[in-house]
């Protein structure tokens, strides 16, 4: 950006030096591929104003010395926006969209061997005057189907310049910068804005109208593409399909949680390591507390879902290249559509049982926004591996290790149980806000089922730093600071001189766990354990240790054993039944809550969550507390 | 709606023409008539804007249409190629748009 800007300055007083073009077109184009080609690494991801819809910038230096801000908007067929993506589009086309100058140039990309709908979308697009350049992407692959087309014909009907691109192979690029420069300076809008929505009769039109402009000067490929076919013909087959698709999500869960896991673990290490050597080296005290238990952690608390994520995006972002995202949206549509749920929500609710974080940042593949909002609502409610040390430390205090119908085992079926409520809650929770809060707005499933394509490693692994970068940036800075504040509940004030009690209990998150000790006290909850629910806030996996902190059993992370017999000492299987309860819903996870927010692009949504979990958290524990206790397990 | 002038033509065939939605893969024809009347207000968006959206996928009389692949779970939803694309939608979506087979 700097060197671009700089040279660019010599230019400063010509009209238009640094010009804004904007690229447009159907989604499966090579849009993206085409951006990052142009753009490189000089990227910058953010929201447009008040929307969760990504808006993508980059800068391009012209050979005539002009600073090109680039941006890269939502795929659309149509400039009737019919989601919150196009409605970005639409606006941003229009020159309407608030907080964003209006674009001097449009960029038109289309897939070369797919003309039919954009021809479509260019007609549009020329209704509305801006100067336009049509970028016809995958030539190569049009050229190797031996599709002929007429460009100049082409170019004269359409009545705007045509380049042809190979974004993956960065070829035209220099043409079409070269194309956008002469048009900006050529200057000024090419006519008046003369778009009006299109009814049914004029789409017909345009369709006519575009099918009479191929008919003239695109000849049918020699060799058409019968790959797609044939592939489609063994992952879109209704068992075979199925059975890949089960497959390869089972591949994706394996990597998710095992393979990051490793990564994670050394991360979560790395972070102990670095916190001992901080503690063994300063004086004890409050700075001391606060660097390694506040600072240190709270980093290591976001870095640590960062192999999680790469590991889920790269299997996304691969699918997605390849084709088979939309395909696997095809087989699960009417699977997930019984509880209210979109094909594509299947993906990230299946992260989710590794980690809600990375499963919510894959919501993004779900285009309509009440789908995306209903699946990150249910997602937190998917058993994540960070409630796994719970479950163990209380299934082993108070689920007696025997058999059960001579085969199984209680204490494997008790977990097997709080999986299956975690799942059969979730498909709950979203039939419910689909019958109660969202009725019959169940959107018209229409999908284009692209032609596969080889994914191209370059834009693979570029997409894959933007998708990490992002959650750092962007996830990290609300995680870290909630952190800090669970620290500082945890830490401050200290225990008095002489206290006999742990320090927690004298501190913030002590006094609010007594006051609401009396609330908590129906679902069979002790003071002990509401004080260790505030930390708890941190991660879930936190309790084991808040709860050795509160039952003053040191490192209890390193010995469950110590503190699941205080545990049996202390609670009744009533109370260890209800907290298990507790866990499988509650919202103990600062975390998910700092990601929905920054999903959603606001506090209503993590607020909603946080209570509707909260309440079904209470409820459930009240009902198994009442009944054990009622049953003599009190 | 259906007073459309470009449908007169569609409404003399329309006897021979299927509904989309009950069309099975290997079924193979020209789109004859694409309607707005089907489900009025429970598509999430009205039946109108349903038509549009057909339309703009290129589910326009005239047009290429042949099943290719239909779900495991109630033969739902289908995969189609339409001239040189491939789309899916669901059945429910597809009750408007008119077909008429090739005969077999």
């Amino acid at each position: 950006m700097s060197d671009a800007a700089l040279s660019g300055a010599s230019l400063a007083s010509a009209p238009l030096a640094n010009a804004r073009v904007a690229l447009v077109g159907n989604p499966n184009s090579g849009k993206t591929a085409l951006f990052n080609a142009l753009t490189g690494s000089r990227q910058k991801v953010a929201n447009y104003a008040g929307v969760t819809v990504e808006r993508k910038e980059g800068q391009v230096a012209t050979p005539h010395g002009r600073s090109l801000s680039v941006i890269d908007l939502p795929g659309t067929y149509s400039l009737r926006a019919r989601s919150p993506d196009e409605v970005v589009t639409r606006d941003a086309v229009l020159g309407r969209l608030a907080g964003e100058t209006p674009p001097d140039v449009l960029v038109c990309v289309a897939d070369a061997t797919n003309l039919r709908l954009v021809l479509r979308l260019i007609l549009e697009l020329k209704a509305v005057g801006r100067p336009m350049v049509l970028a016809l992407n995958m030539y190569d692959i049009a050229q190797r189907q031996g599709l002929r087309i007429d460009l100049d014909g082409l170019a004269r009907e359409i009545g705007c310049p045509i380049v042809t691109t190979v974004a993956t192979r960065k070829r035209g690029i220099e043409d079409l910068v070269a194309q956008v420069e002469a048009l900006i300076e050529a200057g000024g809008l090419n006519g008046d804005n003369t778009w009006r929505e299109p009814d049914a009769g004029q789409i017909r039109d345009a369709h006519r109208e575009a099918q009479r402009i191929l008919k003239a000067h695109v000849r049918a490929p020699e060799r058409p593409d019968t790959f797609t076919g044939k592939v489609d013909g063994v992952l879109l087959h209704p068992v075979a399909g199925l059975a890949i698709l089960l497959t390869l999500l089972f591949v994706m869960f394996q990597a998710v949680f095992t393979w990051s896991k490793a990564a994670g673990d050394l991360m979560t290490e790395g972070f102990t390591a670095v916190g001992v050597f901080v503690a063994a080296h300063l004086p004890p005290g409050m700075l001391t507390s606060f660097l390694t238990d506040g600072v240190i952690s709270g980093v290591g608390s976001v870095i640590v879902f960062l192999p999680q994520i790469l590991v889920l995006f790269f299997f996304i972002i691969l699918l997605e290249d390849f084709g088979y995202m939309a395909r696997a949206a095809f087989l699960m549509d009417r699977i997930m559509g019984g509880a209210g749920l979109h094909g594509r929500a299947f993906i990230p609710l299946l992260s989710s049982f590794a980690c809600a974080i990375p499963g919510i940042m894959a919501t993004r593949v779900i285009d309509n926004k009440r789908d995306r909002l209903t699946t990150i609502m249910v997602a937190p409610l998917m058993t994540c591996s960070a409630r796994i040390p719970v479950y163990t430390l209380i299934i082993s205090a108070f689920i007696p290790n025997r058999s059960v119908l001579g085969v199984l085992n209680l204490p494997g079926l008790v977990m097997f149980g709080l999986y299956a409520a975690g799942i059969l809650s979730a498909l709950g929770v979203s039939f419910i806000t689909r019958r109660l809060f969202w009725r019959g707005a169940v959107e018209p499933f229409l999908m284009e089922l692209p032609a596969y394509k080889l994914p191209d490693p370059v834009n693979v692994l570029r997409s894959l730093y933007i998708r990490g970068k992002i959650f750092i940036t962007r996830a990290g800075t609300i995680i870290f600071p909630m952190m800090i504040l669970v620290w500082f509940l945890s830490s401050f004030p200290g225990a008095p001189a002489g206290a006999t009690d742990p320090a927690i209990n004298y501190s913030f998150a002590g006094q609010i766990g007594h006051f609401l000790a009396p609330a908590l006290a129906p679902i069979g909850f002790n003071w002990q354990m509401t004080v260790a629910l505030i930390p708890g806030f941190a991660a879930r996996e936190v309790a084991v240790a808040a709860l050795g902190t509160v039952y003053a059993i040191g490192n209890a992370d390193a010995s469950p054993g110590a503190l699941a017999t205080t545990l049996q000492h202390h609670w009744s299987i009533a109370t260890g039944l209800a907290f298990l309860a507790w866990y499988v819903f509650a919202p103990q996870c600062a975390s998910t809550i700092g990601v929905v927010k920054r999903e959603t692009n606001s506090w209503l949504w993590p607020a909603v969550m946080l209570v509707y979990m909260t309440g079904l958290a209470y409820l459930a524990a009240l009902i198994v507390y009442q009944v054990a206790k009622a049953s003599g397990l009190g | 709606m259906i007073a459309d002038p470009t449908n007169a033509e569609a409404a003399q065939t329309a006897d021979a023409a299927v509904r989309l939605s009950v069309a099975r893969p290997g079924d193979k024809g020209v789109i004859v008539d694409v309607r707005a009347e089907s489900h009025a207000g429970d598509h999430g968006v009205d039946v109108s804007e349903l038509q549009r959206r057909l339309l703009e996928f290129g589910f326009v009389e005239g047009a290429r249409i042949e099943v290719l692949h239909e779900g495991a779970i109630w033969r739902d939803p289908i995969a189609v190629r339409l001239d040189d694309m491939r789309i899916g939608l669901r059945r429910r979506d597809a009750e408007d748009v008119w077909v008429l087979l090739d005969a077999k």
